[in-house]
C-alpha cells in the first residue's frame, strides 16, 4: 500500500457507468437549464389549467348543475371536471416538453449535438430527457392536485394515486412523441399534433361531458384513445369509484405505450444521433 | 408608386423618376397609393405572397373553434340544456355558445399574426427595415401588418359562419352583419396586438400573451352569461374588448340588435384607432425613421 494518496484510483477511471448514472447525468443538464428558464413556465403551467378549471368547472357547472347531473353520476360538474383537467393537463405537459425542446435539441440549440461528443449514448440522452419531462409532469400536476384539495374537490382516499396515475398519462404521451419529434426535419408537422392531436383529444376524450353524449360511432374511437383511459382512471381515483379490474386496463394501456415509446425511442434517438 | 414609367422598365438610371418592377403584382394593376394608407397593400401582398407555400398551416388553425364548437355546443349543450338568450327568452345553449365562439375565432385569427410573427419581423427577419428603405412609411407598416391580420381573423370567421349556418344555428337574417362585425373584433385585436408586441423585450415576454388572451377566451362571456358572475366582476368583464365583441355578434345572429350595439361597435373601433395610433409611432421609434 504505497499510492494511497491518489485522488482518483484508476479502478474508478476505467469503470464505464453504468445506464443509470449516465440517464441521470443528461437529466442533470436540463435541470440546469431549467433553473435559468423556470419562470417564463410559470402561467402555463400553473394558471392556465385553474383558469379551465374556473371557468368550465365553475362557470359552466353553475349552468350544468341547474339543468341536472344525473348522467354525471349525480356529483357537481366542477366534482366531475376537475381531475379530468388534471388529466389533460399531463397531457399537455408530456406533450409540450417532448416536441419543441426534442426538435430544437436536435436543430436549434443543438443540446444533443453537444450530449453526443460527451460519453452519453443516444439512447442515454433519451431516457435523461425523458426523465425530466417526468419531473416536469409530476411537478404541474402536484400544484394542481394542491388546488384541488384546496377547493374541496377530492371524494377519495384513492386520490393520494392521483400523482403517479397523471405522471404515468403523461410519460405515455411524451415517451413515443419524444421518439417521433426527433426523427423530424421541420416543425409544421409538431403543429398539426396540436391542432387535430392534443385539442380534439382535450375537447372529446370524456373530459367535459360523459362519452354517452357523443354519437355511437365516435364512441369506440375515443375508447381507444389514451387520454381516456387517463380521464376515467383519475376520475375514478378522485371519486372513489375505482376498481381493480378497470384500473388495470386504463394503466396498462398507459404502461404499453410508456413502453412501446421506450423502446422506439432507443431505436430513433440512435439513428439520429450516431454519425 | 408613381405609374408614369409603365412601359419603360429598362429607362436611364439618370432619370428621377423610380423605376417600374418588372414583375406584375397585383398592385399593379392599380395605383393603390391614390388612397391613404393604400401603399400599405404592398406589404399586404408580400404576406400573401409568403403564407402561399403554407397555406395548410394558416387554414388548419380554422378547424380549433369549430372542435370547441361541437364539444362545447354540442357536447356540454346536451347537459345545460337552454340558457337565457339576448331577448330574455331561452335558447338553446349551442345557439347561445356558437356567436361566442366565432368572436373567439375572429380574435385568435388576428392575435398570432399581430404579435408572434409581427416580433418576428421586426426584431430577427428585419424585415421592416426593408420595408422603410422604400416610399412605405412605419404607419404604412402599422395599417398593413394590422390590415393582414384582419384578413387572416376573416379567413378563420368566414368557415365557422358556414359551418354554424350548416348546423342551424342561425336563426336571424341579422346574422349577415356578423362577418363586418367579425372583422371589428379583428381589428380591435390586432391593433392591440401590434401596439403591444412593440413593446416586448423577448420571446419570454410573450407568456402575457398567453396569459391575457386565454383568461379572456374563457371568462368574456363566450361561455356562459354575465349574470353567473358576482357583480363587482361582472362589471370589469364587461370592460373587456372581447366581452363587446361576443354581444354584438351574439345579439345579432340571435336576431335581437338594439342600437346599444352601436356603441359597442365605437368602443371596438376606438381600441383599434388608438392601437394603431400608437403601433405606427412605436414602429417608426424603434426603427429610428
Amino acid at each position: 500500500m504505497v499510492t494511497t494518496a491518489r485522488p482518483v484510483s484508476p479502478a474508478a477511471l476505467d469503470r464505464v457507468p453504468g445506464t443509470l448514472d449516465l440517464s441521470v447525468r443528461a437529466f442533470r443538464c436540463w435541470l440546469v437549464m431549467y433553473r435559468r428558464t423556470w419562470r417564463s413556465s410559470i402561467w402555463s403551467s400553473v394558471f392556465g389549467p385553474l383558469f379551465y378549471l374556473g371557468a368550465m368547472g365553475y362557470g359552466l357547472g353553475s349552468l350544468v348543475d341547474a339543468h341536472g347531473t344525473a348522467s354525471l353520476g349525480g356529483v357537481p360538474y366542477v366534482v366531475f371536471v376537475g381531475p379530468a383537467v388534471l388529466a389533460v393537463q399531463a397531457m399537455n405537459t408530456g406533450l409540450s416538453n417532448s416536441m419543441f425542446p426534442v426538435f430544437g435539441a436536435v436543430h436549434w440549440n443543438r443540446v444533443y449535438v453537444a450530449a453526443r461528443a460527451s460519453m452519453l449514448r443516444p439512447a442515454d440522452i433519451y431516457r435523461g430527457h425523458l426523465l425530466f419531462m417526468t419531473m416536469r409532469i409530476a411537478m404541474n400536476a402536484a400544484c394542481f392536485l394542491v388546488f384541488l384539495a384546496a377547493f374541496g374537490l377530492i371524494r377519495s382516499w384513492w386520490a393520494v394515486l392521483l400523482l403517479p396515475a397523471s405522471v404515468l398519462l403523461g410519460l405515455a404521451f411524451a415517451a413515443p412523441v419524444a421518439a417521433w419529434a426527433v426523427t423530424m426535419e421541420t416543425h409544421t408537422p409538431m403543429n398539426y399534433l396540436i391542432r387535430f392531436g392534443s385539442i380534439p383529444l382535450m375537447l372529446f376524450s370524456g373530459t367535459f361531458f360523459p362519452l354517452s353524449r357523443l354519437p355511437g360511432w365516435l364512441r369506440p374511437i375515443a375508447y381507444a384513445t389514451p387520454l381516456w383511459h387517463g380521464v376515467a382512471l383519475c376520475r375514478s381515483l378522485c371519486l372513489g369509484t375505482v376498481t381493480a379490474g378497470s384500473a388495470a386496463i386504463h394503466v396498462g394501456y398507459l404502461a404499453a405505450l410508456t413502453a412501446i415509446g421506450l423502446w422506439a425511442g432507443a431505436r430513433t434517438y440512435r439513428r439520429r444521433l450516431y454519425v | 408608386m408613381s405609374n408614369g414609367m409603365s412601359g419603360r422598365p429598362e429607362a436611364e438610371e439618370t432619370s428621377a423618376g423610380p423605376v417600374e418592377p418588372r414583375v406584375r403584382s397585383i398592385s399593379d394593376a392599380f395605383d393603390f397609393s391614390a388612397f391613404p394608407g393604400g401603399r400599405g397593400l404592398r406589404l399586404i401582398e408580400r404576406h400573401a405572397r409568403f403564407y402561399r407555400r403554407m397555406w395548410l398551416v394558416v387554414a388548419s388553425g380554422a378547424a380549433e373553434p369549430l372542435f370547441y364548437l361541437l364539444s362545447v355546443g354540442v357536447g356540454i349543450g346536451g347537459l345545460i340544456g337552454t340558457v337565457t338568450g339576448p331577448t330574455g327568452h331561452p335558447v338553446p345553449y349551442r345557439e347561445f355558445v356558437a356567436p361566442g365562439l366565432l368572436a373567439v375565432s375572429a380574435l385568435n385569427g388576428a392575435l398570432n399574426d399581430s404579435t408572434f410573427n409581427v416580433y418576428g419581423r421586426l426584431k430577427f427577419e428585419k424585415l421592416y427595415d426593408a420595408v422603410l428603405a422604400t416610399p412605405l412609411t412605419a404607419g404604412d407598416v402599422a395599417l398593413s401588418e394590422i390590415g393582414w391580420a384582419v384578413l387572416r381573423g376573416i379567413l378563420y370567421a368566414v368557415p365557422f359562419l358556414i359551418v354554424m349556418a350548416a348546423m342551424g344555428l342561425i336563426v336571424s337574417p341579422w346574422a349577415l352583419l356578423a362577418l363586418p362585425g367579425a372583422a371589428l373584433v379583428s381589428f380591435a385585436t390586432a391593433a392591440a396586438g401590434v401596439a403591444l408586441t412593440t413593446y416586448m423585450k423577448s420571446w419570454q415576454d410573450f407568456e402575457y400573451v398567453v396569459l391575457v388572451s386565454v383568461p379572456l377566451f374563457l371568462f368574456s362571456g363566450t361561455f356562459f352569461p354575465l349574470s353567473v358572475y358576482p357583480h363587482l366582476i361582472g362589471v370589469i368583464v364587461e370592460w373587456t374588448p372581447l366581452y363587446q365583441g361576443v354581444v354584438i355578434l351574439r345579439d345579432l345572429v340571435l336576431g335581437a340588435p338594439t342600437w346599444a350595439l352601436l356603441w359597442r361597435a365605437a368602443y371596438l373601433a376606438a381600441v383599434g384607432a388608438l392601437g394603431l395610433a400608437v403601433a405606427g409611432r412605436r414602429i417608426a421609434r424603434l426603427l429610428l425613421v
